[in-house]
């Protein structure tokens, strides 16, 4: 797979064994979430509610 | 905003499919006319002649050498466009042009950019250089879908669909059980999502087209690059199987799954889908299956999404949805195209 080389990536792991979601924003801010809706409206406040 | 990306670079065709004749397509709303010139590339141009919108494509309309006379009445135009002649008259009105197309061939597909041509930025379309490298037989398609484009953007970037409209063909349980990794990267403009199941049935897609059989390792790499090119990296080995530190990968399967969907209308998409593997090089037997197993897992989808389309036609606007884990990529996908939908 081809590694992504921009800068500004979001990463979203989905925790193993669990039903939640692992977001980590391009400003190192990190957060868990059960819903992937809830989960993108926090990504996309960048910088707001993003404290690394 | 545009209900379609502008500025862009989409598919509109293979290039097996234009030889020096005459062809049409309609691209984002747009109908384009092509044809291979004597010289083997390709033109671009709106399928309608200026004077009263005749298609050019459209009998008697015909080729000559590598000038479009219309079969209305007769106006002429040459490999790039302009009117070269029109009945009854020395003189061609000024504005008696048809302004080409930005066209490419590249990996197969004939490339066009729609949009302002003084934004065509040749190296900005994505590639899919399986297509036409001699490490891989490919086997391609087109099929059209009565849907809008983004059903197709939904439905590619959720695999977890595969265990139950495609079960017995590409689907097995494992598909949907599995959890997903996403990403997107925001400067490259590439939305990943990355499935790994490392103990897995092998669906006939890939057990008789291997031979592996009992349980495999199934990886799917999704690698979307909005508007039009979709990419599967499809790895398939025994179980416990990994790449080598040194990137080699000598006890896998590899096919390279790809899409280009292409916006018809606002309703209608051309679905192009392209499956090239790194196994059975040139194996006819092997080729034909693959070629009849995918196209009825497109039409599979085809079928659905037709439906999906007539109920989403039928209610209002931005009925509610529900998004779960495995809507993550997709909604990227629809986040991202929003923003470029947007900027036109």
């Amino acid at each position: 797979m081809k590694t992504t080389t921009g800068r500004r990536v979001f990463r979203i792991h989905w925790v193993p064994g669990t039903d939640r979601l692992h977001a980590t924003c391009h400003c190192a801010a990190e957060r868990e979430f059960e819903d992937p809706v809830e989960l993108w409206e926090w990504l996309l406040a960048h910088p707001e509610g993003h404290t690394p | 905003m545009s209900w379609f990306p502008r500025d862009q670079w989409y598919v509109a065709a293979y290039g097996s499919e234009i030889a020096h004749d005459l062809f049409t397509r309609t691209v984002c709303g747009e109908p384009i006319l092509f044809w291979r010139t004597r010289d083997g590339s390709v033109t671009a141009m709106p399928d309608r002649c200026v004077h009263r919108r005749f298609p050019l494509s459209q009998p008697p309309s015909r080729l000559v050498d590598d000038q479009v006379v219309c079969g209305y009445h007769g106006f002429t135009y040459d490999s790039g466009g302009k009117c070269v002649a029109v009945p009854g008259q020395a003189r061609i009105p000024r504005t008696a042009r048809l302004l080409p197309y930005p066209v490419v061939e590249q990996d197969s597909f004939v490339w066009v950019f729609i949009g302002d041509p003084a934004n065509a930025d040749a190296s900005r379309i994505p590639r899919a250089p399986w297509l036409v490298d001699p490490g891989y037989t490919t086997v391609c398609g087109m099929e059209p879908l009565g849907a809008r484009y983004g059903l197709l953007v939904d439905n590619l970037l959720d695999l977890s669909h595969e265990t139950y409209l495609h079960g017995g063909y590409i689907g097995t349980p494992e598909v949907a059980s599995t959890p997903i990794n996403t990403s997107v990267d925001e400067d490259a403009g590439v939305i990943s999502v990355s499935r790994r199941m490392d103990d897995a049935e092998c669906p006939p897609f890939y057990s008789k087209s291997t031979g592996l059989q009992g349980r495999i390792a199934r990886w799917q790499d999704i690698e979307y690059m909005p508007p039009c090119l979709y990419t599967l990296h499809s790895r398939i080995a025994p179980v416990g199987s990994v790449p080598r530190a040194d990137g080699t990968d000598p006890d896998a399967f590899h096919v390279e799954v790809v899409y280009a969907i292409t916006p018809e209308t606002e309703t209608s998409t051309h679905d192009f889908w392209a499956v090239a593997r790194d196994f059975a090089l040139g194996d006819e037997e092997v080729s034909a299956f693959l070629a009849e197993s995918n196209r009825t897992v497109v039409l599979q989808d085809v079928e659905a999404l037709n439906v999906l389309e007539k109920v989403i036609a039928a209610e209002p606007e931005g009925f509610q949805e529900l998004s779960i884990n495995i809507d993550t990529g997709g909604l990227a996908a629809r986040r991202v195209l929003g923003r470029l939908c947007e900027k036109s």
